[in-house]
């Protein structure tokens, strides 16, 4: 389990490889909070290579989209599978974050 | 709660298997514990996104719950999972060495109000996903039973 940012375009990219968890939610959290306070305002998490987020994943997510938009910053969210879809539908996170079909889409979109 | 050795003990039939994990409360084992019930449960033909959605996050959230909230993520302290593995459900009991929690005290996380509260989701992700949720039947501990097939009552 990983994440690795990148910048593109002026967006900070962080890809998650593996799983978003309870057990290593803060090392993401920490990754972008960082970039925040370094100046960085634009931010996408790209899924492709996730496998499954739990609710501790989830309220990361929440939790720094907050941060960045008190910021004036943007979150965007990407390449989400379809259990990913599922679980931001049931839990209508579907409703709060901008989600992209693609890498390109998200950042175009900024 | 009885003391067992750490590691899985197996009874093993042709229709079915019974074993049982014994965790530290280290979040960080989490991982590997639903990585192993998983392959264990494909040998019996779960795939799809009833494996790797349902009963991934299911059980995940209820390893956490006993971690976090039964056993305040003292390591000492131990989470015991049995499994029930049939062809048709599967059964997990997560056993944690807490005092137990009310679960219908918590908030709907789905509400306007609630969406952008960072927790609260753990207890209303095991109820969506999971077929069966049984938080009282056995004191510090919660029942669940996720069948092979969707229910046609759940289907969409």
């Amino acid at each position: 389990m990983s994440f690795r940012t990148s910048k593109q375009n002026g967006v900070v990219v962080v890809d998650v490889d593996g799983q978003l968890i309870v057990g290593n939610r803060q090392e993401l959290k920490q990754k972008v909070l960082d970039e925040l306070e370094g100046g960085e305002r634009k931010f996408l998490i790209d899924f492709t290579n996730t496998g499954y987020i739990d609710s501790s994943g989830l309220g990361v997510l929440v939790s720094l989209s907050k941060k960045i938009r008190e910021q004036s910053g943007e979150l965007r969210l990407a390449n989400l599978n379809e259990d990913l879809r599922t679980l931001f539908e049931l839990t209508k996170l579907d409703t709060l974050f901008n989600i992209a079909d693609s890498r390109d889409a998200a950042l175009s979109a900024f | 709660m009885e003391h067992h050795q750490s590691g899985a003990t197996h009874r093993q039939g042709r229709d079915g298997t019974q074993f049982a994990l014994e965790l530290p409360s280290d979040l960080r084992l989490i991982d590997g514990a639903i990585g192993y019930l998983a392959t264990r449960l494909r040998d019996y033909g779960y795939e799809g996104s009833r494996l790797t959605l349902n009963f991934r996050v299911g059980v995940s959230e209820a390893l956490a719950n006993a971690m976090i909230y039964g056993n305040g993520r003292d390591p000492a302290k131990k989470v015991r999972v049995e499994v029930d593995l049939r062809l048709e459900h599967v059964t997990v009991v997560v056993h944690d060495q807490g005092n137990g929690f009310d679960p219908g005290s918590i908030p709907d996380p789905t509400l306007p109000e609630n969406l952008e509260e960072p927790g609260g989701r753990g207890i209303f992700l095991i109820r969506e996903l999971m077929d069966e949720v049984d938080f009282a039947g056995c004191g510090n501990c919660v029942r669940l039973v996720l069948y092979r097939h969707e229910p046609l009552s759940r289907a969409s």
